[in-house]
């Protein structure tokens, strides 16, 4: 008997039995529609931050003052910190010869009320360098950013952000040129960057000013909030973070009284929690798959018995042994099999309700797809070889009188 | 014909172990069985015919004893070898038919070409001559439970049928029906025997018997007696006899 006999009598078999052969399937198709959905969530989410988090620049680390304990990128409790990073620090690392590194910048971030004529909102005031656009990959739609020269003389000067621009002038064309009220000082608006969000909060709600506007005017206080820096490369990442670190142990005399982000670590952060996720899933699959194999089993074996008197009858007329068996494990690899591709339908409609019910996007893993696939066939392998055998051991003379 | 015995069993012993009890259902049993021959065996329910038939049908082992089946020794067989043999030499009519209920009558006839491992176009023209040859053409793609009793057996005859194999074997294949079915089965029966088929049959009553040329009487798990028929009854000529009454009842 061959294959394809054996693919007839089995799809024959579980037809006849359509509401059975659904049951013996379920376990399977839950575990793999879940696998299914649930990757394509993880990644779907994953893919997100990680874009968020490139299109906040690239090749980035970020020097704050104070001590973070745990895993770099998440928020943490510090040690420390304060008044401790200096405008010296910023000048010293722009003029240093150092080729790996592209951009330095330095931000600090207070509140405070911007108003123009009778229009007033509470807002993020950041003080920064003119390599700001550049490292942070966020361009001026109108206007221009401010200089270096705007820098070295504390000009009053801002760039809106477009959401403030819009509600303070109604359009960012109509902000240019114009003077609003920052806290204690009036600036003009020289530009208005365009529509950005980090997907955590926009930046079209922030106000960029020279940050040497912000300390002898606005705040009075010298010490800087973050120096960022920008290497040329993606793989000089790690040596401009070394390199960091030694220039400021050296300036501050203690290790621990600041911490260096490197993006690239906050990256290896999150695809390490992916990839925790992933085992987690993997796991929750293992497990359903195996309840679901228990399934099958348990049905096979039952329909051995009662087909005892086939099998008799099979036999009689020259089934040999591995006939049987073949015919008994395709049958139940089929049932998971088919019990596999439902799974994977069900679970591709349901990464896609998740997508337009839910904020996240979701992307379709085709790895995961086929790899459940392949594992919920195998367990019906696996499951189905131990009614298959007993099948095809069966005396024929004995289960030619069973009744 | 009959140069050669296609059956050769000698001093056969089937003992059955039920812990306490062992039940004797073959006490030493010789006989030869040539090519062409039609016989009938007979005996007193429990004497041991049908664990006889199982032994020659290559389904179960003799406890002790030679079994030859065209001068192969059964018992140095393996298990693919005996399914072979099952498969080609031997065809098998059981008294409760066994034919399987999801597949048309059609489909039952094929199933031992499917494990003789024929083509499907081949296997489907051998299957419907052989249905057409037991009269049953028109009722190919019926299902079991769609037949008469004589009909299913008549399927079932069909298939056993389907390999051409040499040797029919038939444990009360009228057991379960009517006299006409019945003797509609011996028609079939005779027919192959004519054919050149060996058929060996058990049967609980003498007017069946009688159809064969050859009787043996079981009793106690011994062949107690070997009677040859002189003149076996014609299955046409009382079919064509009870065609005749049924009409005198029941005139069209
Ligand atoms: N599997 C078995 N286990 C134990 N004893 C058995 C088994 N099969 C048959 N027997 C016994 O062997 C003896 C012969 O049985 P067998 O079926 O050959 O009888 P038989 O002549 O075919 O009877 P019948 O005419 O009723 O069909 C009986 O006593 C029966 O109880
Ligand atoms: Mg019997």
């Amino acid at each position: 008997m061959n294959l394809s006999e054996s693919l007839h009598s089995a799809i024959l078999s579980i037809s006849g039995n359509k509401l059975r052969s659904f049951l013996t399937m379920l376990g399977i198709i839950i575990g793999v529609a879940a696998v299914v959905a649930m990757v394509s969530l993880g990644e779907g989410v994953t893919e997100e931050i990680v874009g968020q988090i490139g299109s906040l620049g690239s090749n980035q680390i970020t020097i704050l003052p104070g001590r973070s304990r745990g895993v770099p990128g998440a928020p943490v409790a510090r040690r420390g910190g304060g008044d401790i990073l200096e405008w010296d620090h910023y000048l010293d690392l722009e003029q240093v010869s150092f080729p790996a590194i592209k951009n330095v910048i330095a931000e600090n971030t207070v509140s405070a009320v911007a108003t123009y004529g009778r229009e007033s909102v509470i807002t993020r005031v950041v003080g920064t360098t003119p390599a700001y656009p550049e490292v942070r990959n966020f361009q001026v739609e109108v206007g221009h950013f401010f200089t270096q020269r705007d820098l070295e003389q504390a000009e009053r000067v801002a760039v809106l952000g477009k959401t403030i621009a819009q509600d303070l002038f109604l359009s960012p064309q109509a902000a240019l040129g114009k003077k609003i009220r920052i806290g204690g000082i009036t600036a003009t608006v020289v530009g208005v960057m365009e529509e950005k969000s980090t997907g955590f909060q926009d930046l079209g709600e922030q106000i960029l000013i020279p940050i040497t506007t912000m300390q002898k005017r606005l705040t009075g206080s010298e010490y800087l909030q973050t120096i960022t820096v920008q290497t040329q490369k993606e793989e000089e990442l790690d040596l401009v973070a070394k390199f960091l670190e030694v220039f400021f142990t050296n300036r501050l005399g203690d290790p621990d009284k600041f911490s260096i982000f490197n993006q690239q670590d906050v990256l290896d952060t999150i695809n390490q929690v992916t990839g925790t996720m992933t085992l987690f899933l993997a796991a929750i699959t293992g497990i359903s798959l195996l309840v679901g194999g228990i399934g099958i089993m348990n049905i096979m074996l039952v329909s051995v018995t009662e087909r005892t008197r086939e099998i008799g009858l099979r036999k009689a007329i020259g089934a040999r042994p591995f006939d049987i068996l073949l015919q008994f494990v395709i049958e139940s690899s089929l049932l998971s099999a088919l019990g596999g591709l439902i799974g994977i339908v069900l679970g591709i409609i349901g990464s896609q309700l998740v997508a337009r019910l839910s904020p996240y996007q979701t992307i379709i893993s085709p790895e995961a797809a086929i790899i459940a696939f392949s594992i919920s066939v195998g367990v019906g392998l696996f499951f189905g070889i131990y009614p298959a055998r007993r099948a095809s051991q069966l005396d024929p003379i004995t289960a030619l009188r069973y009744e | 014909m009959g140069q050669h015995p296609v059956i050769k069993v000698e001093n056969l012993w089937k003992i059955y172990n039920l812990g306490e009890v062992k039940v004797e259902a073959l006490r030493g049993i010789s006989f030869e069985v040539t090519a062409g021959e039609f016989i009938a065996v007979m005996g007193p329910s429990g004497s041991g015919k049908t664990t006889l038939m199982n032994i020659l049908g290559c389904l179960d082992r003799p406890t002790q004893g030679h079994y030859f089946l065209d001068g192969q020794e059964v018992s140095k067989l393996s298990q693919n070898e005996l399914a072979h043999v099952r498969n080609k030499k031997i065809g098998f009519v059981f008294q409760n038919f066994n034919l399987l209920p999801r597949l048309t009558a059609l489909q039952n006839v094929e199933l031992p070409l499917i494990y003789a491992d024929l083509p499907p176009q081949k296997r489907k023209e051998r299957a419907e001559e052989v249905l057409r040859s037991v009269n049953l053409a028109e009722r190919a793609h019926h299902y079991p439970n769609q037949l008469s009793g004589g009909q299913q057996q008549r399927v079932a005859i069909a298939r056993a049928l389907v390999n051409d194999p040499p040797l029919i074997l038939a444990d009360e294949p009228t057991g379960n029906l009517d006299t006409h079915s019945s003797e509609e089965i011996m028609q079939i029966l005779q027919k192959l025997n004519q054919q050149g088929k060996t058929i060996i049959l058990i049967t609980h009553e003498r007017d069946i018997a009688e159809h064969c040329r050859r009787v043996l009487h079981f009793r106690d798990g011994q062949i107690v007696d070997n009677e040859t028929v002189e003149q076996p009854i014609k299955a046409e000529i009382i079919l064509s006899e009870l065609l005749q009454e049924e009409e005198a009842v029941e005139p069209v």
